[in-house]
Parts: structure tokens; C-alpha cells; sequence
């Protein structure tokens, strides 16, 4: 079970996830500190391990830079919750085996809260939120993101 | 199958492929830089521990090197990075490894056409959003992450969904005051910035044709601001001679069939389309110039991969001989060959005459890394690509991206300025 960390905002960008001026880090402690700096400077003393972000559309459009991912896992954000997700920080956050990205329709979205106690069940596709005693359908991974994912990163996945 | 299909069909050893089938291409070539360089060497040493072998790389050959976001060095860490990506290359005998201040450097994509790095029909992977630029030489042109990035160098291969293709027609040939900045702006505008998210974009129709190969790149370069997995224009022999002069041969040019298919195709009248400028906060905020011109300016930034390439600075020239700017202006030419010819032909003595500070070739300012970085409230025109919150500095300073004409135009007055009315 993770706490909610919702931000009621389309196209958070990577520029927001971790802006430009970071990118010469790549301690991953170090990036942590200044995850979602360009919209909550305080995000990585709010998060605990196992918490869920929640965001509206084309969560991480921008930079390739694998630091968006890696700055909110390594704060302890185990999956991003968002209508639709931009593709390379989708990739990074599954092919780096660093958090999952989860995408809700729109009245999914709005229903979750911000602080709300969530559980994920990638197995059945569900989310549940104790808080509220609801349960809402994620969209299912595409098999190939659900091997990789269950492998724990593209390096350990094997094709078949 | 169209160009992106066949490419990813051949890389993959298929006879044909379709949108959604999931495939591992066998890459080409793949290019990291000063940022995405120790991003790779960081998951190369997570590799390390747990045992997974890093000693080789798939082919040395078909990797190479930039130097670009942080350089010349801003401060010690990102020296250190300039040293451990030198150490890497060493260690892995990559030879092509441009360095600042030995000669031809420059920004990656720039560089990844100046130098004829990647070449019609390849498949060509980039540890940087921005890749997608050299799909205007018929290459299918990809950004990828740290991760999938190591994954390439070790195993030269990687997996794609086949992406479906939204065809862009432009009809007709630009005018004179217009760049293809202005019309991807548009683009970007009407389909907006999640509008090919997963996508291919393909140009084509007479207009691309008439385009210079500088042009079309601009084009590309932006697709990634529409979310698009590449951008892809059908090679011709406009690209042949200007790889012909680089010294590039014997590679074999894909085309699409007479029959491909494509998502939805998107129509656009050269002689309806005005100059262009996307407003804060995103680069698909756009206006007409003209309905804006006026807002008063504090800066004006002609840089970058997508605004600094050889015509970017001819075209600047143009609006700023003989003339001053009014507001802060600086012009970082793209690449070291650029800079070069810019200066025989004359336009760095026209750019410091008319007061602009002239840099070296870098991303700088243009990701909010150094040389020229804003403050808050400051509002920069600027030739760049994206104008999220904090893009170029201050979380709440502002850019405006538009072409390097109306950059130039708008230094000169000091407010959003449509060239036609300087």
C-alpha cells in the first residue's frame, strides 16, 4: 500500500520532473533531491517508499533523460498513475526496471486523491484504494512491457 | 509498407511489418553525449554488479561521441563528465569522439548531418530526445534512454512497436519570410504536443521537395515535440549531394512502396501559412506572429540543434546587417564546420557589429545549462525547441520559440516582431 501524491496537472515534463541544470548528476541520491523541483520543491521529503504519483495527460513528454525515472524512484515513488504517458520516459521506466507506469482513463484520474492509501495488483490489473474502498481497472501492459516488467528491466528480460 | 515500416522490416530480418507488431531492430548506429554518456557508463556499472559482462561493445565502429550539453565545461562536474566520457571511448576504442577544442564538435544531431554520421535507409538510435532530426536523411532516427542506450552498445539490437505514420503534405514552396520552424510549429500547433505520441511523422508533397536538406531537418527535429517516435523524410537527390559532400557512399536508400499506407494524412498550403511562434509554457501554444507582435522582449537566443544549423545564421544575417539589436542577442552557431563557414562568409562580422555576443557551438542555454541561461521574468525569443517551465532557467521565466528570422527581427526592435514589418 502507497500514499497518493497527486498532481492535477496535463503534460508534466521532464524539464519539471528534473530540470535541465541536474543532468550532469548521475548519483542517483543526488538526483533525487531535486525530483519535481520545477513544480513541488519539497516532493522528495514528502514521499515514502511505495508511495504513487497521479498525474493527468502525457505524463514525462520532453527529454530522453532516464534521471525523470530515476529521480522518482529513487525518492521511493513505485509507479506513476496518468491518463496517457509520453513514450521515451515509458520506455526508461520500464526498460530500466525503475517504476511502473500505470495508465487510468480519465474518471479513474479523477476519482484517486491526493493522500489516498492505493494498492496496485498488476496481476489482476487493479487498483485499489483503501482510502475510499473503491476499485478501478489500470489499462493492461502490452505483453512484451509485462514480460520486461516481470523480469525486472529489459536486462534481464530474454526474448523469446 | 512505407519508409519507417520497410526500414524496420529489413532491421529486423522481416519481409514485411505492420503498425503495432513489436520487433528488435539491429542498429546501425548509435550516438550518446556528455549527458547521456555517464547515464550509459552509470547502468554499465550496475551491470558490473550483477554480473552481466560489459568488457565489449557490439560494434565500436558504429558508436559515437558528442560533446554538447555542458560544454565548453560549465563547472567541475561536468568536467568530470567531458573526463570520464574521454576515459570511456579510450577504453572501448570508439574513434569517432568529437572534443571541444580539438577541432570539429558540435551539437550531437548537428553533427549527425554535418558529418554524414548516419546515412539513408539505417537505423539509427541516440541517447537524446532529439534523434529524431536525422530521419530528414530517410534514416529511421530514434531517442532513447540511458538504459535502452547501454542495451544497443552491448548488443547492438533493440525493440520497437512498429509505429503507425501520420503523412504531412505541404504544397507548395515557402515563402521567403517563412522557415520550416514556422510550419512544424503550426504542425505541432494543430495536432498538438501528445498528437503523434507513439507515431512516425512523415513529410512529403512539393513543398518538402523544394526544401533544402538544413530545412527538413528543422522539421524532424520537432517531431519530437509532437511526441513522435521519428521523423522521416523520403530521401532524394538533395540528400544525396549533400552527403556526397560530406564524403558519404555506399550506402542503399529505402523508399515506401507506391502502395503504403498511413494513419491519416494532414494538408498544408505553403501560401496560407504565416510566421509562426509558439507561446509559454509549451510548443504547441502557438500564434500567428503578426497577432502577437509587440510583447516586449528581454532576449533573443539563436542557438541550438533545430535554430543554429548553416541557413539558421544566413537567414539571421539577413535581418541583422547593418542593423543593432535592442535586447540581449546571442548566436552559438551548432557546430564547429558551421562556425567556420558562417565566419569566411562573413556573418560573424555581421552578428558583432550589430552588438550580438557570437558563443561556441553548445546546447547551453537552450536546456538550462549554462551560457546565457534566463532569470526570473526574463522573456526570451528564441530559435530552440521546447519552452516548458524552466526550459532555459527560471522556472518562471518565459520563452517564446519561433524561427530564426523572427528572432532576429524581434532583436532588432526589442518586442515579437514579424520580419515582413522590421
Amino acid at each position: 500500500m502507497g500514499k497518493v501524491i497527486k498532481y492535477e496537472k496535463d503534460n508534466i515534463d521532464t524539464d519539471v520532473i528534473i530540470p535541465g541544470q541536474y543532468l550532469k548528476l548521475h548519483d542517483y541520491d543526488e538526483i533525487a533531491k531535486h525530483a519535481m523541483e520545477g513544480i513541488d520543491p519539497d516532493f522528495h521529503s514528502k514521499v515514502q517508499k511505495g508511495d504513487f504519483l497521479v498525474a493527468g495527460r502525457n505524463f514525462g513528454c520532453g527529454s530522453s533523460r532516464e534521471h525523470a525515472p530515476i529521480a522518482l524512484s529513487q525518492c521511493g515513488i513505485k509507479g506513476v498513475i496518468a491518463v496517457s504517458f509520453a513514450r521515451i520516459f515509458y520506455r526508461n521506466a520500464v526498460d530500466g526496471g525503475f517504476l511502473l507506469p500505470i495508465e487510468v482513463d480519465e474518471e479513474t484520474y479523477k476519482k484517486i486523491g491526493n493522500g489516498d492509501q492505493i494498492e496496485v495488483d498488476i496481476g489482476t490489473n487493479q487498483i485499489k484504494n483503501v482510502t475510499k474502498n473503491q476499485t478501478y481497472a489500470m489499462k493492461p501492459f502490452s505483453e512484451i512491457v509485462a514480460k520486461i516488467i516481470s523480469a525486472g528491466g529489459l536486462f534481464k528480460y530474454k526474448p523469446d | 509498407m512505407n519508409i519507417t515500416e520497410k526500414i524496420l522490416a529489413r532491421a529486423s530480418g522481416k519481409s514485411k511489418v505492420a503498425p503495432g507488431d513489436i520487433i528488435f531492430a539491429n542498429v546501425d548506429k548509435a550516438m550518446i553525449h556528455d549527458v547521456s554518456g555517464p547515464g550509459v557508463i552509470k547502468v554499465f556499472e550496475k551491470l558490473q554488479k550483477q554480473g552481466i559482462p560489459t568488457e565489449k561493445l557490439w560494434d565500436s565502429s558504429k558508436v559515437w561521441v558528442a560533446e554538447d550539453h555542458f560544454v565548453p565545461s560549465a563547472e567541475k562536474i561536468s568536467a568530470e563528465n567531458i573526463v570520464k566520457l574521454s576515459k570511456f571511448t579510450k577504453q572501448y576504442g570508439i574513434q569517432k569522439h568529437f572534443k571541444y577544442g580539438m577541432g570539429q564538435y558540435g551539437i550531437c544531431h548537428t553533427l549527425s548531418h554535418e558529418e554524414a554520421m548516419v546515412l539513408p535507409g539505417e537505423v539509427y538510435v541516440g541517447g537524446d530526445s532529439h534523434t529524431n532530426t536525422t530521419g530528414a536523411l530517410g534514416a529511421f532516427a530514434c531517442g532513447l534512454g540511458h538504459t535502452d542506450v547501454a542495451y544497443v552498445l552491448l548488443n547492438g539490437k533493440i525493440w520497437f512497436k512498429v509505429p503507425e505514420t501520420l503523412y504531412f503534405k505541404l504544397n507548395g514552396k515557402l515563402p521567403e519570410h517563412m522557415m520550416a520552424k514556422d510550419l512544424i510549429l503550426k504542425i505541432i500547433g494543430d495536432i498538438g504536443t501528445e498528437g503523434a505520441a507513439y507515431e512516425a511523422m512523415q513529410f512529403g508533397g512539393s513543398g518538402i521537395s523544394e526544401m533544402t536538406v538544413e530545412s527538413r531537418l528543422t522539421l524532424c527535429n520537432m517531431t519530437t515535440e509532437a511526441g513522435a517516435k521519428n521523423g522521416i523524410i523520403e530521401p532524394d537527390q538533395k540528400v544525396f549531394d549533400y552527403l556526397g559532400q560530406r564524403g558519404a557512399t555506399g550506402y542503399t536508400p529505402v523508399h515506401g512502396d507506391d502502395d503504403a499506407q498511413y494513419a491519416k494524412v494532414y494538408e498544408y498550403e505553403a501560401s496560407e501559412l504565416e510566421p509562426t511562434i509558439a507561446k509559454p509554457f509549451s510548443p504547441e501554444n502557438i500564434a500567428v506572429v503578426r497577432d502577437i507582435a509587440g510583447v516586449e522582449l528581454d532576449k533573443s537566443y539563436i542557438g541550438s540543434c533545430t535554430g543554429a544549423k548553416y541557413e539558421d545564421l544566413e537567414a539571421a544575417a539577413k535581418i541583422l546587417k547593418g542593423r543593432q539589436v535592442r535586447i540581449r542577442t546571442e548566436i552559438l552557431p551548432a557546430a564547429i564546420s558551421i562556425y567556420k563557414r558562417a565566419m569566411e562568409n562573413g556573418l560573424i562580422k555581421i552578428f558583432l557589429d550589430a552588438g550580438v555576443t557570437v558563443g561556441p557551438p553548445t546546447c547551453g542555454a537552450c536546456c538550462g545549462a549554462h551560457m546565457g541561461v534566463l532569470a526570473k521574468d526574463e522573456i526570451c525569443i528564441s530559435t530552440t525547441n521546447r519552452n516548458f517551465p524552466g526550459r532555459m532557467g527560471h522556472v518562471e521565466s518565459q520563452t517564446y520559440l519561433a524561427s530564426p528570422l523572427v528572432a532576429a527581427a524581434s532583436a532588432v526592435t526589442g518586442k515579437i516582431t514579424d520580419p515582413r514589418d522590421l
